[in-house]
């Protein structure tokens, strides 16, 4: 078994109510926490290594110290839950078991940053989640961890839950500001950060749910202990959403540094029905795809995924058998990133339209080679060229399809049809 | 060229007590008005099951917005109903992993058997069904959700079971979450 340090209590019954979480050790980082000065917790965090678990893998402490310290504005914290990234499935996990690890890890967060509101923004569609976290700050504040005056520290929090409403750009951290304050979830131009002008034109952090959920045990066991495991520049754990042609998908925490494939293996079996596996993708849908054979080859860290030209990313690995087919899987992501993008950049509008039908007619039997020269033609156009990666998120994953499974897109122009269509049971078990 | 002007939609509308009092509560939370505009959207959507013209030109008065921020606020997100759907609204999960796990089937099952279909509201207005991007549920591919409630692992009979639940007018749950 992996080192736990996330998904500990998921197994343990009623861990999302206080009075468990309290007996599973829940809350005792909070002691410790309020007898140490702000910065210093900010180093202590920085010293850890922790990378935000979001997708962009950005150092927490750095980010937090960016944050302006004497200003005369009020800061805050926007918790990102809008967990959208394809594949992705494991703050709905810590949301709806174990909520209050979040909260005690945004006490820390606002603690050391100086922020008094915090918004948790929680995507429409995680219903029972929503209700589980509302009724987990309802008990923290009952219990005197939220409100005025916590735990006799002088530290005043108020944590209020805020309802998405369906839209995955709200996931990237200006566009969850810009939803936030009541209007279209477009992202904006960077600089300026956040940091400096965030949510009501104020400094603002946004942090991950996962990220913060690391928090008490960092605070806990010391940034040794968490530096300690994984690589030296991927320190500690993650959680690992693994889904798609496997035997028993789900969420699985490992140590960074292992290898890709073993821990796929190892966490659930492998490929569903003893097939052969034919490919990862690693990190969510924006992520580069591996073959089988790198995937086998590459470490389940930052720099070694890097290094294989893709990405840990949200921590989402889908995996493909032999009879999946990367023509369809890449119409599916197209079409996707072509209904999610929210129309501001026209590189970004047009260009993953215009991937997506690409996409759909060669998978139909209905394309010819210039389609696939086409969608490569338009990828570079859209990277680095548009106010967010949404752009970008289509443009990668797209590139390292046709490049490396360039023999299946051939196939379908050859036959005009997928090849796999044939192999495809007619439905689900 | 011609030029078509659509009929404005709805009743003269307002929060009734219940709502009025959830929507004071909501505007402490926030210090601006217009960052009540999505919570407020929620309420109206929860009293009146979706937004007419009506309602959104009410919450921007309430809200001391122009009209046509809310109303490009609201078309921008894919959960506000613009029109009445289905007493069970059915949102099929189409991306990556729900189609690694034969989502199709399942799209194919709901048209065949029940007559559902992408887009389209059954005549009895009781189902409605909407093909969705992913629900972040992946684990437990092919999902669907149902109204307010997921509905994961999904098989043929299991869909059967639902649909039959729902024209029963049985409470729908939640399979327990799994720890992995």
């Amino acid at each position: 078994m992996s080192k736990q340090i996330i998904s500990t209590n998921f197994d343990k019954a009623d861990a999302h109510k206080l009075e468990v979480y309290e007996k599973l050790g829940g809350y005792r980082s909070l002691e410790k926490v309020f007898k140490m000065k702000p910065e210093e917790i900010i180093d202590h965090v920085k010293k850890s290594g922790l990378r935000g678990r979001g997708g962009a893998g950005f150092s927490a402490g750095m980010k937090w110290g960016f944050v302006p310290k004497s200003i005369d504005k009020p800061k805050y914290l926007c918790v990102n839950a809008d967990e959208g990234e394809p594949g992705t499935f494991k703050d709905r996990k810590i949301l709806q078991l174990d909520p209050h690890s979040m909260i005690e890890g945004i006490i820390t967060c606002s603690y050391a940053v100086g922020i008094h509101t915090t918004y948790i923004y929680i995507r429409g569609e995680y219903t029972k989640p929503r209700i589980r976290t509302q009724a987990a700050i309802d008990e923290a504040y009952a219990k005197g961890y939220l409100g005025r005056n916590i735990l006799g520290s002088g530290f005043d929090l108020d944590v209020i839950v805020h309802r998405g409403a369906g839209a995955y750009i709200c996931g990237e951290e200006t566009g969850l500001i810009e939803s936030l304050e009541g209007k279209k979830g477009e992202p904006r131009a960077k600089p300026p950060y956040p940091a400096v002008i965030g949510v009501f034109g104020c400094p603002t952090v946004v942090n991950n749910v996962e990220t913060l959920s690391a928090l008490p045990f960092i605070m806990n066991e010391g940034w040794e202990a968490y530096a300690r495991l994984g690589t030296e520049k991927s320190t500690g754990t993650m959680l690992f959403s693994i889904s798609g042609s496997v035997e028993r998908p789900g969420v699985y925490e490992g140590e960074f540094g292992v290898n890709l494939w073993d821990f796929i293996e190892r966490s659930t079996g492998g490929v569903r029905g003893g097939r052969k596996l034919k490919a990862v993708i690693p990190g969510g849908s924006s992520a580069a795809i591996l073959t089988a054979e790198e995937a086998g080859s590459t470490n389940l860290d930052y720099e070694s995924l890097a290094a294989a030209g893709s990405m840990v990313g949200s921590g989402a690995i889908m995996v493909l058998g032999e009879d999946d087919c990367v023509v369809k899987a890449l119409r599916v992501i197209a079409r996707f990133y072509a209904h999610e993008s929210c129309g501001q950049c026209p590189q970004c509008r047009e260009g993953t339209y215009f991937i997506s039908e690409l996409a759909e007619r060669l998978e139909s039997g209905h394309g010819d080679q210039s389609d696939i020269e086409k969608i490569l033609d338009t990828c570079p156009m859209m990277m680095g060229v548009t106010v967010c990666v949404l752009a970008d998120s289509i443009a990668i994953p797209a590139r390292s399809y046709i490049e490396k499974f360039r023999h299946e897109f051939d196939e379908h122009v050859k036959q005009k049809r997928c090849p796999y269509d044939s192999a495809r049971a007619p439905a689900v078990a | 060229m011609s030029e078509q002007v659509e009929e404005r939609t709805g009743e003269p509308f307002a929060f009734n007590e219940e709502t009025e009092r959830k929507f004071q509560e909501t505007l402490g939370k926030y210090p601006t008005k217009m960052a009540v505009l999505l919570p407020a959207l929620w309420l109206a959507q929860e009293q009146n099951g979706y937004l007419t013209d009506a309602i959104l030109e009410y919450v921007a008065e309430r809200l001391e917005l122009s009209p046509v921020h809310v109303y490009a606020v609201v078309e921008f997100y894919t959960m506000y109903h613009r029109t009445p759907p289905g007493r069970y609204h059915i949102q099929l999960c189409r991306t990556l992993s729900c189609t690694l796990c034969r989502m199709e089937g399942i799209e194919r099952h709901l048209a065949a058997k029940h007559g559902l279909h992408p887009g389209e509201k059954t005549d009895d207005g009781m189902f409605s069904l909407e093909l969705v991007e992913c629900l972040g549920s992946c684990g437990t591919a092919p999902v669907m959700r149902v109204n307010d409630v997921y509905c994961e692992n999904l098989t043929l009979e299991k869909v059967d079971k639902i649909i039959e639940s729902c024209k029963a007018g049985t409470q729908l749950e939640e399979d327990p979450m799994q720890p992995h």
